[in-house]
């Protein structure tokens, strides 16, 4: 489809994403200080799967945002801007049942948001 | 001294290619199967760097670069919990559960691995 070289192309598509990582990881560190200890962990990554969800599902329901938006905002902002492994290490580092509410937590709270973005999607598609 | 928003966005653009990198090495070992690899490679690679670096009493502005920045970057909540509700109503919810909780597992299985390597258990 396109004429580009590869290897061009897939510069293009590493620098699109590290641009996305660079910010999303940033705001991730600024949310930690507004919302100290395992809440802000929580809501960077609640916040990233409604976003993501939207993204994902928007891509395959409407596909108005382009691909080169989508590793801007999806790999590279949001997947950074959400995190597993301090998400992991925190629960480690919590008293056993404060970990176990807060994997119980991330991951009902964190499904739902994916599914809310869905909708928002599914509205958008019905509205076009 | 450099500011800690250069150092966690230099890691995180690392961190970010890398888990770019790894999902398109994995995906193609193992694009023809339902599981997620990709992410849970990363998920779990990512919490057994994370977890050493913080075992070993890596400096503030190491942790920010390599564990805030990359580790941070290169795992992702957002691309799990989507796949998680892709497999789900994709009609495979066994595998859902399983994924959801085989990530948990092995994060943990990483930061233990971490906690034995390095002496902090």
């Amino acid at each position: 489809m396109s004429r580009i070289p590869t290897h061009l192309r897939t510069a293009e598509i590493v620098f699109l994403i590290a641009i996305g990582g660079f910010v999303g990881a940033n705001l991730r560190h600024v949310l930690s200080f507004l919302i100290p200890g395992l809440g802000g962990t929580f809501a960077a990554n609640v916040l990233g799967c409604f976003a993501l969800g939207f993204l994902v599902y928007e891509a395959e329901l409407v596909g108005v945002v382009a691909r080169e938006t989508s590793y801007v905002a999806g790999t590279g902002f949001l997947s950074s801007f959400t995190t597993y492994s301090t998400f992991a290490l925190e629960t480690v580092q919590s008293a056993p049942l404060v970990g176990l509410g807060y994997v119980a937590a991330s991951y009902a709270v964190g499904f739902t948001a994916v599914l809310i973005g869905r909708s928002v999607a599914r509205r958008l598609a019905e509205g076009i | 001294m450099v500011d800690p928003a250069y150092l966690i966005g230099a890691g995180a653009s690392v961190g970010a290619v890398l888990r770019y990198a790894t999902g398109q090495y994995v995906g193609g070992v193992a694009g023809k199967r339902s599981f997620p690899y990709a992410t849970f490679t990363v998920n779990v690679v990512g919490s057994f760097v994370l977890a050493s670096l913080t075992f070993l009493g890596a400096g503030e502005d190491l942790l920010l670069l390599a564990g805030t920045g990359a580790c941070g970057s290169y795992t992702t909540f957002s691309s799990f919990s989507v796949d998680t509700v892709r497999l789900w109503e994709a009609g495979d919810r066994t595998l859902a559960a399983w994924y959801a909780l085989a990530n948990l597992l092995g994060a943990l299985f990483g930061i233990g691995a971490a906690a034995l390597l390095t002496g902090a258990w």
